[in-house]
């Protein structure tokens, strides 16, 4: 067990692109860290670059206070389990799991203990002789964290591990991994693209895109309180929605109309002229299935209801709205930014299940302006964090 | 249904016939004795069935001796086929390196290069450096011209097997000798295989070098000293003789194919990765 530290880490490929751009991360003993981003953000490259398969161009790499840019793989003592798993097809799940330690020249008798522990643990008893090509999906997955777990290693690295199972099966391993990782208590670094696996396991999540590091912060923060743009943009399914918007005194302008807005929020936006505001879909609720008293009737708007998902617990209204080309143009960038391609400027907005709104019918809408954030258009910086 | 399953059993029929009649026919005339083979009217089975042709080849000491030299020159000449191949096909599958075209189609020209060509320099080549008439002076050039397909072979092999399971190799804590040998060879295993039967074959049937480049039975294989067996009359050949040893020599190949053949067996990579 051991921290391991980033230091200005930097990875630039033949071509001078950098691949990983000045990234300095703690990860405590112990902690469960993410490393979260579109696809071609970097994150799988750091994570090789903390394991040993690629080379550090410049920055230090500390595991347990010792630096270890110099050292190779097998000197690092790192565990890790492979996107595609990576299990040896000509050995038996048993060999599998004690390749390393036959590696590492142990004793037969300390080799069989671990192995039946971690087969345990990982319930695999009944798989032991079999080959890896003769097991499911989830299995593999299961062997490949045996042989990561019965290394004693100081810290497991993970590279999306879970990307190759259904969804139900993602869900179950989910859990499981979490349930491992807190037991044993070994610092984790885990590298996914998916949000939910982001928010779900980490103690605290690395945002990262094109190489650059967004946001380090706990996955409540996260949500709460994005940093700028495209981290709001990134976490959060459905995910927030950004309107163009204009800050006069306390009063917000968006498309639908409007709205009052905390003071302290309206101040840190005073005078930035045309600001991008957002709102996640949550914050908005239809008038109907609040209690009337309750409702600040000036922060409603009328708004026509589009296409409605129902989900049984919740459900999703879109109401497309027209934007300014310029706008528009920013919406689409941050769209292709977060690997998502929304064709229309629409909002999302998720209401009470009992809502009976009806789709290509008008509806009253509440927005919580309170929890709105205020991003400058040009930086994409949050204004409004920590408010 | 019936009429495909029908089809099919005459087309095997014709096809095992087809390529088993010399077989068997070479098979019949090791069984006869000399003179039913030089009769006129000569039947396809034996008239009087005998094993005096094998204990004549097996007694014959220049021919048990040329059965060594096939041995040990084909056996030595396969191994270091394989060994070479195996390391030079790993880096070109693995490793970025200068002129890494460059050597595959320097390796392809030399398979396609005509061995004929090559008997008249390397006659002067090897009697200048006394590798005439010796094994080395086989085992070079045979090494030489089956390297080219072993490589081709092992490197095709090697692409397919996925870098992951090196580098998983090497985070567990293997060097890269021992990911290489512990994790690509037994992977790499089919192609080893063939790579090494295919040389085995070239070496053990080479005609051209064999004749060219022996003078004596210190290190003439079997296919040159078959053309030896002329026996006392030259217009006579002892054919029960030629047969009874070209089945002998025909023996180790088909022990070697049926054995080799449980091996390559393809699909031992499946379920490494995701399936």
């Amino acid at each position: 067990m051991a921290n391991i530290e980033m230091k200005n880490i930097v990875k630039k490929y033949g071509d001078g692109f950098p691949a990983v751009n000045d990234i300095s991360i703690d990860v405590a003993d112990g902690e469960f860290m993410i490393l979260v981003g579109p696809s071609g953000c970097g994150k799988s490259t750091l994570l090789r670059m903390i394991v040993g398969l690629e080379d550090i161009t410049s920055g230090d790499m500390l595991v347990g206070g010792k630096r270890v840019n110099d050292l190779a793989p097998r000197d690092r003592n790192l565990a890790m389990v492979f996107q595609n798993y990576a299990l040896y097809p000509h050995l038996t799940v048993y060999e599998n799991i004690a390749f390393p330690l036959r590696l590492a020249k142990r004793s037969e008798k300390e080799i069989d203990e671990k192995v039946r522990e971690a087969s345990k643990t990982l319930d695999l008893d009944e798989h032991l002789q079999r080959k890896p090509g003769n097991l499911s999906g989830g299995q593999r997955q299961r062997v490949a964290m045996g042989r990561a777990i019965v290394r004693d290693a100081q810290a497991f690295l993970f590279d999306e591990p879970l990307s190759n199972l259904d969804a139900k099966l993602r869900g179950q391993m989910r859990t499981e991994i979490a349930r491992l990782q807190k037991r044993l208590g070994i610092t984790t670094v885990y590298v996914t693209h998916d949000q939910t696996e982001a928010m779900t396991l980490g103690d605290r999540v690395a945002v990262m895109k094109r190489g650059v590091l967004q946001q380090l912060a706990t996955p409540r923060e996260l949500y709460e309180q994005p940093v700028n743009l495209f981290v709001a943009g990134f976490i959060g399914s459905p995910p927030m929605n950004f309107l163009p918007a204009t800050v006069e005194g306390n009063q917000v302008t968006l498309p639908f109309g409007t709205f009052g807005i905390p003071t302290a929020k309206a101040e840190r936006a005073a005078g930035k002229g045309l600001l991008m505001a957002g709102v996640r879909p949550e914050h908005f609720e239809d008038v109907s299935v609040i209690d009337p008293g309750k409702v600040d009737m000036s922060r409603t708007f009328k708004a026509h209801i589009d296409v409605r998902e129902w989900l049984g617990d919740q459900q999703y209204a879109y109401v497309p709205y027209e934007a300014e080309a310029n706008v528009q143009g920013q919406l689409k960038e941050l769209a292709r930014e977060v690997d998502s391609d929304s064709l229309r400027t629409q909002l999302v907005v998720s209401l009470d299940s009992d809502s009976t709104v009806k789709e290509d019918d008008d509806a009253t809408l509440f927005i919580d302006t309170d929890k709105l954030h205020l991003f400058d258009p040009a930086t994409g910086e949050n204004l409004t964090v920590g408010l | 249904m019936n009429r495909t399953k029908v089809g099919t059993g005459v087309g095997f029929a014709v096809i095992l016939v087809w390529c088993l009649l010399p077989i068997v026919w070479i098979l019949s005339l090791s069984f006869k004795p000399v003179q039913e083979t030089t009769t006129g009217s000569p039947h396809f089975l034996p008239q009087t069935w005998t094993l005096q042709n094998y204990k004549d080849v097996l007694n014959n000491s220049d021919f048990t001796r040329a059965l060594l030299n096939s041995t040990g020159i084909a056996l030595i000449a396969t191994a270091l086929a394989v060994i070479f191949a195996t390391l030079a096909a790993y880096a070109i599958a693995r490793l970025e390196f200068r002129g890494k075209r460059l050597v595959l189609s320097l390796a392809l020209a030399i398979a396609m290069f005509p061995v004929v060509s090559l008997v008249g320099p390397l006659f002067d080549l090897w009697r200048t450096f006394h590798l005439f008439n010796t094994w080395p002076g086989l085992i070079i050039p045979y090494m030489s011209f089956t390297l080219p397909l072993a490589i081709w072979t092992l490197s095709a092999f090697f692409r397919e097997i996925p870098w992951e399971m090196e580098q998983a190799a090497q985070v567990d804590g293997a060097t890269s000798w021992q990911a290489f040998r512990k994790v690509i060879v037994p992977l790499a295993a089919p192609g080893v295989f063939t790579a090494a039967i295919l040389t085995f074959f070239f070496a053990w049937n080479e005609f051209v070098l064999a004749i060219s480049l022996t003078s004596t039975t210190s290190a003439r294989t079997v296919p040159a000293q078959l053309s030896f067996f002329v026996g006392s009359d030259e217009f006579n050949p002892p054919y029960s003789q030629l047969a009874t040893a070209s089945v002998v020599v025909t023996i180790p190949i088909v022990v070697l194919v049926l054995l080799f053949q449980r091996k390559i067996v393809a699909g031992l990579t499946s379920g490494a990765v995701k399936g």
